[in-house]
């Protein structure tokens, strides 16, 4: 079965590196395969940013996105530019600090998570990132969470490593009060 | 005794041993050079600094591109690599750093180490390339016909200036020296003794040296420019030539008419491409050590 | 699936096409690259100046792409295994110095990641529309050998491929890559260093004076020398005899031109790497290479659910072109079908092999994008009618 999935952000939010430890965690982790993508050039300093990633147990022969099955946003910006893509039945995931989302299609499920808040409180704003890939492992699956925990250790600093595994728990665990 | 039979005689004779012959590709002569031009006694003079040089025929490397002068590279029985026009500070590079033991050197004209390889030519220097770049100025694209080159003086008469060149020469050893090069010479072919000890100098520094040898060409430039005979230019050269070690870079302009300044300009010390490259290797090593065989991926 | 590089021990890495295609060069025992950045193929680059230093090779920026080729081939005469990696507009720059890498037979791998042009075109968006210049981009008559890979693995594999066969045919040889293959990441089986064994520069073991640089052997390729091994070789751009030095005759050019093509294709059996599909019973064959030939996977399965008699050729070696093995194929098949990143270049190759008995429909786009699906589909419908 084929997984779309777009992480999308402004630039600095770590929006690539999400992209790629969801593929890396996919691949080398669940043994399966993953296509990861991202935009490029001046477009993707600064303003909104995406990255792609295509998750299948066959081979992946169309490389980009069609229409994404699951769709991340950390921002206003790229919830305006991406959120029409999403496929009906679609699952949205949003900070909830960043993001106000009109729902307008009843087939789609939202998730929201303040991650920059939580990855506030456990000291480094940047790692909320981390912590929005523990909710997607939790709401969308995609990937194993031992998969996407292994991913993360092998693609962070050594030193940042604990910190992170704490701001992936956090997200994994997290309940939305409503 | 008939003609014929001298030939024979001749056949049956020792080989010829003049000192140069064991360093020339014999079975390439006679060469393609003019009577009266001057890469003549450039080229015989390296050869002279080559032997001096301490290094052996076998360490040398000769890189040339496209031009009279170029044309070396098909003479000198040592590894030789006639490229393409303009790229043979590059391609010089590429061999040096693959076989750093080896003396690699360049013997070109003007036209093609300044104008189409110019960009090269500041960039060697910039790096501090061992490399040692002989540059024969005949003011001239002398391969083509005579075409104006950017070592042609202001004013001179050309194939394509008719009227007298509109542009000004480079001033070559100012940008060597601007550029970076540790060893900066210019002399004549009317001065091989001193040119041959400055050869000399240049094979064995280390780093990016660079010798100008300003030379006639009887054939395309001194016809139309008061130097009909390349024995004329010589004189000329011989005469009014100035020779001033001392010399700032802004002095060695080059003009029609005013005497031209000679000597060793520039020796100096700064660490070249390969002295660097055992610190460089050190900090590799170092970062290896740190990050335990990490690749980046 | 074409074996290309025969893997056991392999380490699983998930990496970017230009990263897969840096560490092939460096399995394939590549110690020197010089190049100059250029999206969408900096990342060579980049990983080349991390790696090489690290493996005791030598990675060196030059000022710009014409002085990068002459750099390889400065550092193949000196004995190293020499890379380097452009896209478009860094391309058209080395095509002077590709010319004298061809006819002075000098073994090194330019890696082309391929953007829209012409001119500084789309730098972060894919084509392939460089495929023909990597086949008459510089002057003269020649013949080259250009591969195509579609994914990160085949990145790593061609590259190394690439290397085998420069080593091997005395040429330099193209990795044409796309932006697409170029920049997605994928997973990357390695294999462990000692079970790939880079293919042997063709040293003489002639002494100096018997050594004849440019005589050819059986497979008209010469044994080779380096610099600094006492052979006092001269390397030219000038039309030259066996002996390397110049001849300029009408005798001396079609001796030397003729066989440069020739060691080319009367090898072009052992050169043709393809990858065929349903070809049996098949009524159109669609011909592609590179991404678009991956993107095309997707259509022809929904052409076969259809009822559609689709086969299908993947040509991993783009040049040169296995004439012969189209002209075959166009004997006992209605239409081909040619789907590529640029307005036609490869389909008009297919439409020339198949001397008018099949017709040949091109499914092209100037660049920018993939090719949708649905556009293939339409086109292989459009055939089989």
């Amino acid at each position: 079965m084929r997984q779309e999935i777009r992480i999308s952000g402004f630039g600095g939010q770590g929006i690539i590196l999400m992209g790629y430890i969801t593929g890396k965690a996919a691949t080398i982790y669940d043994s399966k395969n993953a296509t990861f993508t991202q935009s490029y050039g001046p477009e993707a300093r600064g303003g909104s940013c995406s990255a792609q990633v295509i998750i299948s147990t066959e081979k992946i022969s169309y490389p980009v996105l069609i229409a994404p099955d699951v769709l991340i946003t950390m921002s206003q910006a790229a919830y305006n530019t991406f959120y029409s893509g999403l496929k009906p039945g679609g699952i949205l995931i949003y900070d909830s600090v960043l993001v106000k989302p009109a729902k307008n299609d009843s087939s789609q499920q939202f998730f929201s998570i303040p991650s920059k808040s939580i990855a506030g409180e456990l000291g480094k704003e940047i790692i909320a990132n981390i912590v929005m890939l523990g909710y997607l492992v939790k709401v969308a699956g995609v990937v194993s969470p031992n998969a996407m925990q292994e991913a993360i250790v092998s693609s962070v600093p050594a030193a940042l490593c604990e910190l992170n595994i704490e701001a992936f728990k956090r997200g994994l665990s997290y309940s939305s009060p409503n | 005794m008939s003609e014929e039979n001298m030939m024979t005689e001749n056949e049956t004779q020792e080989p010829s041993v003049h000192p140069m012959d064991s360093w020339l590709r014999q079975d390439r002569l006679p060469h393609i050079w003019c009577s009266g031009c001057g890469i003549g006694p450039a080229f015989s003079t390296t050869i002279s600094a080559m032997k001096e040089s301490g290094y052996t025929q076998e360490q040398f490397a000769i890189v040339s591109g496209i031009g009279c002068s170029s044309r070396a590279a098909g003479y000198l029985k040592i590894d030789s690599f006639h490229t393409t026009h303009g790229r043979a500070i590059p391609y010089a590079t590429g061999l040096k750093l693959a076989k750093p033991d080896m003396k690699v050197f360049l013997f070109a004209g003007d036209g093609d180490l300044f104008s189409i390889g110019g960009n090269h030519f500041i960039h060697a220097a910039r790096k501090n390339m061992d490399l040692t770049v002989i540059c024969i100025n005949n003011f001239i694209y002398g391969m083509t016909g005579g075409q104006f080159s950017p070592g042609t003086p202001l004013g001179a008469i050309s194939s394509t200036s008719p009227y007298g060149n509109e542009d000004s020469p480079f001033n070559f050893p100012h940008l060597a020296d601007a550029a970076g090069a540790v060893y900066v010479a210019r002399w004549t072919t009317a001065h091989v003794r001193q040119l041959k000890k400055s050869l000399v100098r240049a094979f064995q520094k280390k780093g990016f040296s660079f010798i100008e040898i300003i030379s006639p060409c009887p054939t395309v430039y001194g016809r139309r420019n008061k130097f009909p005979l390349g024995i004329q230019m010589m004189k000329n050269l011989h005469e009014t030539s100035i020779i001033n070690h001392n010399a700032k870079g802004s002095e060695l302009d080059i003009q029609i008419g005013k005497p031209i300044v000679i000597g060793n300009f520039i020796d100096r010390e700064r660490e070249t491409f390969l002295e660097r490259q055992a610190a460089f290797q050190e900090r590799v090593n170092k970062w290896l050590k740190e990050k335990k065989g990490e690749t980046g991926d | 699936m074409v074996d290309v590089v025969n893997k056991k021990d392999v380490s699983v890495r998930f990496m970017s096409g230009d990263k897969a295609c840096a560490e092939g060069a460096l399995m394939a025992g590549c110690n020197f690259f010089a190049g100059y950045p250029i999206t969408p193929a900096t990342e060579v680059a980049e990983h080349m100046s991390q790696r090489l230093p690290a493996t005791g090779g030598i990675y060196i920026q030059m000022e710009d792409e014409i002085a990068s080729m002459a750099a390889i081939l400065g550092a193949s005469w000196g004995g190293a295994k020499s890379m380097t990696a452009t896209s478009g507009p860094g391309f058209s720059l080395m095509m002077e110095n590709l010319g004298l890498g061809i006819v002075t037979e000098t073994p090194c791998v330019i890696v082309d990641v391929q953007r829209g042009g012409p001119s500084t075109g789309l730098p972060t968006l894919v084509s392939q529309s460089d495929m023909m210049q990597a086949k008459w981009g510089s002057h003269g008559d020649y013949e080259v050998i250009a591969l195509a890979p579609q994914s990160p693995q085949e990145c790593f594999d061609l590259t190394v491929k690439a290397f085998e066969y420069s080593e091997q045919y005395r040429l330099p040889v193209f990795v044409m890559m796309d932006e697409v293959v170029g920049h997605m990441t994928e997973k990357v089986e390695i294999p462990s260093p000692d079970s790939v064994k880079p293919y042997p520069r063709r040293y003489t073991k002639l002494p100096p004076g018997e050594y004849m640089p440019y005589r050819p052997q059986e497979d008209l390729v010469p044994e080779i020398v380096s610099a600094g091994q006492g052979y006092a070789v001269h390397v030219t751009g000038l039309t030259h005899n066996e002996k390397g030095y110049p001849e300029i005759s009408a005798k001396a050019q079609e001796n030397m031109v003729q066989r440069l093509t020739d060691k080319i294709k009367k090898n072009v059996k052992k050169i043709v790497l393809l990858e065929e599909e349903n070809l049996e019973d098949a009524e159109i064959v669609v011909v592609s290479y590179g991404i678009s030939a991956r993107t095309a996977q997707y259509p022809i399965e929904k052409a076969r659910e259809e009822g559609m008699k689709v086969g299908f050729v993947r040509l991993l070696t783009v040049w040169p072109f296995p004439e012969e093995y189209i002209d075959n194929l166009a004997k006992r098949i209605k239409a081909f079908v040619v789907p590529e990143i640029n307005l036609g270049q490869i389909g008009r190759e297919v439409e020339r092999c198949a001397h008018g008995q099949a017709k040949v429909l091109g499914i092209t786009h100037p660049g920018g994008g993939l090719h949708f699906p649905e556009k293939v589909l339409e086109t292989i419908r459009s055939a089989a009618q």
